[in-house]
């Protein structure tokens, strides 16, 4: 979607190439089962439940990223944007744990 | 001037992508917030979580799920020229919006009742984490659920545009940014379940 019009005059040729619905049909299903095996993680101790958060969530965050926010169809320039900031996001959260780990 | 339109979808996306970078940062810092006091009162954190109804948690996480398969649905349409089944998805999406705020409203009336609420006198006989704990749950769910009541408002706005025609096939970048919000705000709702509802 990168690519898309600049002007007034939306080619037509562009609506041949959009995603139908099934996809994301497929992709909200996948996301149904993430939630389910994430909820069954959880009744399996805290390990499990843990290793649930930092694996399923991000993986079902991602595919709403990549599909449902179309980011599967952008250039690089969107992408870097979303990249740079879970980045930064994940470097705070490094130096808050760095920081609690000499405390 | 001529009649010619100049138009920047890409342009257009790139400032709802910039303004969508904000909301992650600043619920971003929420997370880590909630991160650091999870380490210090792990305990309290548990029984916390114990508290809420996880059952309510994960309908509304269905919820969610469902309105931003149907708000994709809507872009998916309207790409397809189909006006009336584009207006049928963002009335779905709405709806569901709804019923995930109705539900919330059930979940805060619940702890409301119980005495859990910011500056409750039971709250406060609470031990020190619960009370953090409880104290984040209404930010954060409260911040979110502000985010449900605006995302609806819009998706309202879109449909009307929708129905106008002011959206259309060769023209339906507001579509897609009002989807844009939309989405992140169930991300953000992917990320509060296992935090709050599956913390015990």
């Amino acid at each position: 979607m990168s690519d898309y019009t600049h002007d007034s005059h939306v080619s037509t040729e562009h609506a041949v190439a959009h995603p139908g619905y099934g996809i994301f049909i497929k992709v909200w299903v996948a996301l149904v089962i993430l939630t389910g095996l994430l909820v069954l993680s959880s009744h399996f101790g805290q390990s499990y439940a843990v290793w649930g958060l930092l694996t399923l969530t991000p993986i079902k965050a991602g595919l709403v990223f990549y599909y449902f926010m179309h980011l599967k169809y952008e250039g690089a320039l969107l992408k870097g944007v979303v990249l740079i900031t879970i980045g930064t996001l994940l470097i705070f959260f490094a130096l808050l744990f760095s920081d609690v780990a000499f405390h | 001037m001529t009649g010619h339109v100049h138009r920047d979808d890409l342009g257009a996306r790139l400032g709802m992508w910039l303004f969508l970078v904000t909301e992650m940062i600043l619920f971003g810092g929420l997370f880590i917030a909630y991160s650091y006091m999870r380490y210090r009162y792990p305990a309290e954190f548990h029984h916390g979580g114990g508290e809420l109804n996880a059952t309510l948690g994960i309908i509304n996480t269905i919820v969610l799920l469902t309105s931003s398969l149907t708000v994709v649905l809507s872009i998916v349409a309207i790409q397809k020229a189909d006006k009336r089944k584009a207006i049928a998805f963002l009335a779905t999406t709405i709806g569901l919006g709804l019923v995930f705020l109705v539900i919330k409203g059930f979940e805060w009336a619940a702890k409301f009742h119980h005495g859990l609420y910011p500056s409750a006198p039971h709250l406060g006989t609470l031990p020190q984490g619960e009370q953090v704990f409880f104290g984040l749950y209404f930010t954060m769910t409260g911040l979110h659920g502000l985010h449900v009541l605006v995302g609806i408002s819009v998706l309202t706005v879109l449909a009307r545009m929708v129905g106008t025609g002011s959206i259309r096939q060769d023209r339906y970048i507001h579509l897609e940014n009002g989807g844009l919000y939309w989405h992140l705000v169930d991300v953000i709702w992917i990320f509060l379940l296992p935090l709050f509802y599956l913390a015990a």
